[in-house]
């Protein structure tokens, strides 16, 4: 099946979201694959990280929602690490975990928790992690 | 009889490690004529001349053979040796017994140390027998040519005007600037190309020493380097300007008139029937440039036909203009596709090679396209992005991110046309997607091959060609601004695909070529050339005609040929045609040639 590219698809709303949540210049990347070629959780994933961005590049988002990939993402940063064109991929792993929850819900409620829980919590990723077994 | 001095070079192992060198020594001291041998480790470094010359002072030798390697690397070297010695350099001789033998016969050595002492023997027969020869010198004339009046043309004719040197630049559209005069920005800068090329044309044609024929056309080729004879066919004269050809008359003369300066007083009306001028000429540059493959070639990318696909040129006729608008109906086109590659590296159906300029003028122009239309999707389908050049990666790689031109890997397989629009089937193979992209307009960048007509210029000129239309250089390496004919040397795509900054360079590196040969007072010319024994010549002509250099004609009354010494290479193809054993070569006589035959028999 022939994918139709436009300026529609490729700068589409969910491709400007995963820039905005992540803060990275997603264009940037040039496809090296030194990501995917580095990732000490590649083994388990069903899309190489290099191709999750290829995909966002494209603007095919939905394949990307519905991967495992972004759940395996440990966010150990060995990527963004060792990235010749400084993409910190596991902002953007991060961007899409959090586009999938609130695209399709999440049994967690962030605003409820009270403040002084949320301290003590580890940090949002390490969460994140978790919760592809939950959402 | 000559006394005739060995000298076997060891190479370090190169030659030593296969072959037995004492015992070649050994072997080759008892061949007749033989009164001196030695060995040693590097024969071409100072002690291993000042051996030679020492031996040559020592034992009275009149006659050099040195074993070692192919003499193209060392010949020259051997021979000013000897001649600081005051042996003829043409009394010394290489026997190559690397290339042709250690190096080949590696596991052979008892066998490879025996083809050594053969291969020495025969050598030294043909050093019996040389004859102690002068180069010849020949007057060198002033005169540059340069054809083609683009940004290569142009640069070599300045370098050459400006050293003092008369140059005539004969271009054979009506204006100069060849296609650097379709272009609208340039990389890395944008830089307008018409600003740059007007400051250009206008030093040309202000120049004292450069004279300009536009429509014109070289039409025959005589002589050789440093004196050749040049037929310029010119319809007729630049719009605006009537011009001196001072040299037309030098060829009559042989006065070697001041190169005089376009007067704008000897204007007249342009003449529209063919004029010729001929012209002395020292040296050639070819700088005839190249065009693009037809899009009439490319039928999976609609052959021409669909009027809003477009070569890299028109775009950038657009781009020159102002306004981006596309051909079927002036609207802004909204997503344009580039494609990259189209018919280069493509072995089976167009272009083999890399066409080189397109990776960085396509990812300009969807720059450029991206300045006018902000809204714009830019789409460049490529397969290799090639960016070698300063500041080109880093420029290229803006177009990614700062121009959000999205770049996509695969070849594009198919354009046609659909509901007004252009439709593209590619593919992106990072992410394995086949991709389509409904675009507004598309533009092919297609491959760079030579100038038309690149083929017969260089029939004319004597020169050799690629398989593709390019010219030859003398060496990929060494030799890149000279072609094999000596005296014609090369530059900008005429060769091969380059980009502004590549052409300008062996632009002036030709003119330093020009300009090394003009600073010679005459030339020199080696003196192992054909000779013809007019006892012996019945005058038939075969030798005229074998000859590839027209070095050969026959005697203006008498019944004998005779050689163009100047023109001769000593290719011997004179010698096979001769049928009554007339035509020689110097120093490689039919004569010596058969007792060299006899130590390996």
């Amino acid at each position: 099946m022939r994918v139709k590219l436009s300026a529609m698809r490729v700068r589409n709303d969910l491709v400007r979201r995963i820039e905005e949540l992540s803060g990275q210049d997603l264009l940037a990347c040039y496809q090296c694959g030194k990501c995917s070629a580095g990732c000490p959780a590649a083994f388990a994933m069903d899309l190489l990280p290099s191709q999750v961005i290829r995909l966002v590049q494209l603007g095919l988002v939905e394949e990307v929602l519905n991967a495992k990939t972004p759940w395996f993402c440990a966010a150990c940063q060995t990527c963004y690490a060792r990235c010749p064109k400084g993409v910190d991929l596991s902002r953007i792993m991060e961007a899409i975990r959090e586009i999938a929850l609130q695209e399709r819900g999440d049994y967690l409620v962030i605003e409820e928790i009270p403040a002084e829980e949320l301290a003590e919590f580890p940090q949002l990723a390490f969460i994140g992690g978790f919760r592809k077994y939950t959402a | 009889m000559r006394k005739i001095g060995i000298f076997v070079c060891h190479c370090g192992l190169n030659i030593a490690g296969t072959i037995d060198v004492q015992r070649v020594v050994e072997e080759i001291k008892k061949y007749p004529g033989v009164a001196f041998a030695a060995d040693y480790k590097y024969m071409c470094s100072d002690p291993g001349q000042a051996l030679i010359r020492q031996a040559i002072a020592d034992y009275g030798l009149d006659g050099i053979v040195v074993a070692a390697c192919s003499p193209a690397m060392h010949e020259v070297t051997f021979r000013k040796a000897a001649r600081a010695a005051g042996v003829n350099p043409y009394l010394t001789e290489i026997a190559n017994i690397r290339e042709q033998i250690s190096w080949v016969h590696q596991t052979q050595p008892e066998e490879a140390t025996r083809k050594a002492i053969e291969t020495i023997a025969t050598i030294v027969e043909k050093v019996r027998y040389d004859e102690a020869l002068v180069p010849f010198s020949l007057p060198v004339v002033k005169r540059a040519l340069v054809i083609g009046g683009g940004i290569a043309g142009m640069t070599t004719a300045l370098h050459i005007a400006d050293a003092g040197y008369p140059v005539v630049l004969v271009e054979r559209e009506a204006q100069l600037g060849g296609k650097m005069r379709q272009l609208s920005g340039l990389y890395l800068n944008f830089d307008a190309a018409p600003d740059l090329l007007e400051t250009k044309i206008a030093a040309v044609m202000q120049h004292p020493n450069i004279q300009v024929l536009t429509n014109a056309e070289v039409v025959e080729l005589g002589g050789y380097v440093g004196n050749f004879t040049v037929k310029i066919s010119s319809r007729f004269q630049v719009p605006g300007y009537k011009l001196q050809v001072p040299g037309s008359e030098i060829a009559q003369s042989g006065i070697n008139p001041q190169p005089e300066t376009l007067q704008p007083e000897t204007l007249q009306p342009e003449t529209p029937q063919p004029e010729t001028f001929t012209f002395d000429i020292g040296a050639i540059v070819v700088a005839t440039g190249f065009d693009l493959l037809p899009k009439s070639e490319l039928g999976e990318y609609g052959g021409g036909r669909p009027p809003d696909v477009i070569d890299g040129l028109q775009f950038e006729r657009m781009l020159a203009e102002g306004e981006i608008r596309r051909p079927s109906d002036g609207a802004v086109p909204k997503e344009v596709v580039w494609v990259q590659c189209a018919g280069s590296r493509d072995p089976e159906l167009h272009m083999p090679y890399c066409s080189k300029i397109c990776c960085m003028y396509v990812a300009k122009q969807a720059m450029a396209y991206k300045q006018r239309v902000p809204d714009g999707q830019a789409y460049v389908f490529y397969i290799d992005i090639r960016s070698q050049g300063k500041g080109y990666e880093e420029f290229v790689q803006r177009a990614m991110t700062e121009y959000d031109v999205l770049y996509l890997r695969g070849k594009v397989a198919r354009v046609f046309e659909e509901d007004g629009r252009v439709v593209v089937y590619g593919v992106d193979t990072l992410s394995g997607k086949a991709v389509e992209v409904q675009a507004d307009l598309v533009v092919l960048a297609t491959a760079v091959v030579p100038s038309a007509g690149a083929r017969d210029l260089a029939q004319r000129l004597r020169v050799s060609t690629d398989e593709y239309g390019f010219f030859s250089e003398a060496h990929p390496k060494l030799r890149p601004v000279e072609s094999l004919t000596a005296g014609i040397f090369l530059a900008g795509a005429a060769q091969f695909p380059k980009d502004i900054p590549e052409t300008v360079a062996q632009a002036s590196g030709a003119a330093a070529k020009v300009l090394g040969l003009f600073a010679q007072r005459e030339m020199v010319q080696e003196p192992t050339i054909a000779f013809v024994d007019e006892e012996l010549c019945a005058g038939c002509g075969l030798c005229v005609a074998a000859c590839p250099y027209e070095a050969r004609v026959m005697h203006p009354w008498k019944p004998i040929a005779v050689v163009q010494t100047a023109l001769c290479q000593g290719c011997g193809a004179c010698v096979v045609a001769c049928p009554n054993k007339a035509s020689s070569l110097r120093n490689l006589s039919t004569e010596q040639l058969l007792t060299m035959m006899e130590p390996v028999l």
